[in-house]
Formats: C-alpha cells, sequence, structure tokens
C-alpha cells in the first residue's frame, strides 16, 4: 500500500494541526460562554491527537495511536468533570459568563 | 493534483472553517452543530491514514459522547439564546492580535523544518489494524490501559457528586 504521507507531505498535516490549535487558543481568549471555551479546549486536544496519528503513522508506528486512546478517554472525563462545574455554577449564580465568576478574587 | 491531495484540501478546509465557525457563531447551539461537522471531518482525516479503529473510536466518543452531553448540558440551562455580552474592546483586540501572532511564530517555526527521512517509509507492513493495536495496548500498556478505567470511573463519581442537587435545609 503506498503511503499517504508520500502525496500529503507531513509539512501540510503540522500546519493543519498549528492552524487548528491556534483557533482553539483564540477562542479561548475570545469568548465569554464558558461552554465555548470548553468546545475551544477541545479543539486544541483533536489538533494535538490529529499530529500524534500524522507522525505514527511517519514512523510506522502503533504507540502514537495508543497514546491518542488515551488522551481520548482522559478528554471524556475532563468533560464530564467540567460539565457537571459548569451545572453547578450555573444553579449558584444564575449564569455561565466567565467574567462573573470571580468571588475569590481578593 | 492527485486525488488524495484534494480530499486533503478540502478535509482541511472544513476542519479550519468549521471549528472557526464554532467560536464565531453567537447560539451555543449552533457552535455545537460546527463542532460536531469538525471533529467527523477531523475522523476523515484519520480515515486518510488507513486507522480504521481510530476514526470509528473517535467518532463514537466525541461525535457521539462528548457532544450529546455537550447538547444536553446547554438544553438543560437553557442557553439557546443570542444575548450573550462581548468582552470590552480592548480584550478582543488582543484575542486576536494573540492569535495572529502565536500563528506567524508556530508557521515559521516550521515552515524551514526538513524531514529526516528523504523518502516515507512503506514498506507495507501492518501497524495500525486492530489485531496489532490490541497487541500493543494490552502488552505493553496494560498498566496505563487499567489506569484509565479507573480514572473513568472516579470521574463518573465524582460527576455524580458534583450535579446532585444540595438538600436545602427545610426542616
Amino acid at each position: 500500500m503506498n503511503n499517504i504521507l508520500n502525496q500529503i507531505g507531513i509539512e501540510n498535516y503540522i500546519f493543519l494541526s498549528v492552524l487548528l490549535f491556534c483557533i482553539g487558543v483564540f477562542g479561548v481568549l475570545y469568548r465569554r460562554n464558558a461552554i465555548i471555551v470548553f468546545m475551544s479546549i477541545e479543539i486544541m486536544l483533536n489538533a494535538v491527537n490529529l499530529l500524534f496519528v500524522a507522525f505514527s503513522t511517519y514512523h510506522q508506528d502503533a504507540e502514537g495511536q495508543v497514546f491518542v486512546f488515551f488522551s481520548m478517554a482522559v478528554a471524556a472525563a475532563e468533560v464530564a468533570v467540567g460539565l457537571a462545574i459548569l451545572v453547578s455554577v450555573y444553579r449558584n449564580l444564575g449564569s455561565i459568563d466567565i467574567d462573573n465568576l470571580k468571588n475569590l478574587k481578593g | 493534483m492527485s486525488p488524495v491531495q484534494i480530499i486533503f484540501y478540502v478535509l482541511a478546509a472544513i476542519t479550519l472553517s468549521t471549528a472557526f465557525l464554532t467560536i464565531y457563531s453567537k447560539n451555543p447551539i449552533h457552535s455545537a452543530i460546527y463542532l460536531v461537522i469538525c471533529f467527523f471531518s477531523i475522523a476523515g482525516h484519520y480515515l486518510l491514514f488507513n486507522a480504521q479503529f481510530l476514526a470509528i473510536v473517535h467518532i463514537i466518543v466525541y461525535s457521539g459522547a462528548i457532544m450529546v452531553l455537550f447538547l444536553f448540558t446547554i438544553m438543560l440551562m437553557n442557553l439557546n439564546k443570542e444575548d450573550e455580552v462581548h468582552k470590552p474592546r480592548i480584550t478582543r483586540l488582543g484575542a486576536i492580535v494573540v492569535f495572529i501572532v502565536l500563528s506567524i511564530v508556530l508557521v515559521t517555526i516550521f515552515i524551514h523544518s526538513k524531514t529526516i527521512m528523504g523518502d516515507y517509509d512503506s514498506s507495507g507492513e501492518d501497524f495500525q489494524s486492530i489485531r496489532k493495536l490490541g497487541n500493543v495496548l494490552l502488552n505493553e500498556y496494560m498498566v496505563p490501559f487499567e489506569f484509565a478505567s479507573i480514572l473513568l470511573l472516579v470521574a463518573m463519581i465524582g460527576v455524580v457528586l458534583l450535579s446532585k442537587k444540595e438538600k436545602t435545609e427545610k426542616k
């Protein structure tokens, strides 16, 4: 089977992942809605996963993909806990605007 | 341009544009839908790498479980409206500047990088079939695998505890 990277090249995947990661950073800084901030974190995680799989193909090694499985498990746990925290924040404050979360500010 | 290249560029355009629309659209429901499309296109990239098992797991976990969780939370909080106040203008400008500068810096870092291997290794050896992945996962990565299951169990208990309604003292 012909390797996919012969036709596309690893550089294009690096650029795609970098741009996706930058979009995620932009989302975290730009929005006030905490759920959108979570979605941006998911986008960043996915950018890194994509690069892992690209380099796993590059080195013809399965361990990169195994690491992606673990990263997916951690992402699932993180999203579940984060959304539960958001639900309880919403119950207490009535909004999930991250600029309102400054009760700990001295 | 070969067909594979065309597929790659179309998929990359879909990924980047839907990721941007996720952040840009005002309604959180629309953001979630765009994020689902973004995840599907990333699964398409995995299929392009011939990593079928990973693509299926990605669709099930991200597009299935995580996005349903997001949509459920959005509807639970009744956030399906577009009345979000923007951040102050200076903060938004800062975010845009950070985005542009970070993109330029990272791209210029990688644009002159040379690949170590001149030609990519395509020996035809099987390295990413389900059989091979299962062997690696359950032989070399046995302990982390079990820790992942413990992590999921702890996360489940934590979520139930966190989102349980606290009893108000009515007595």
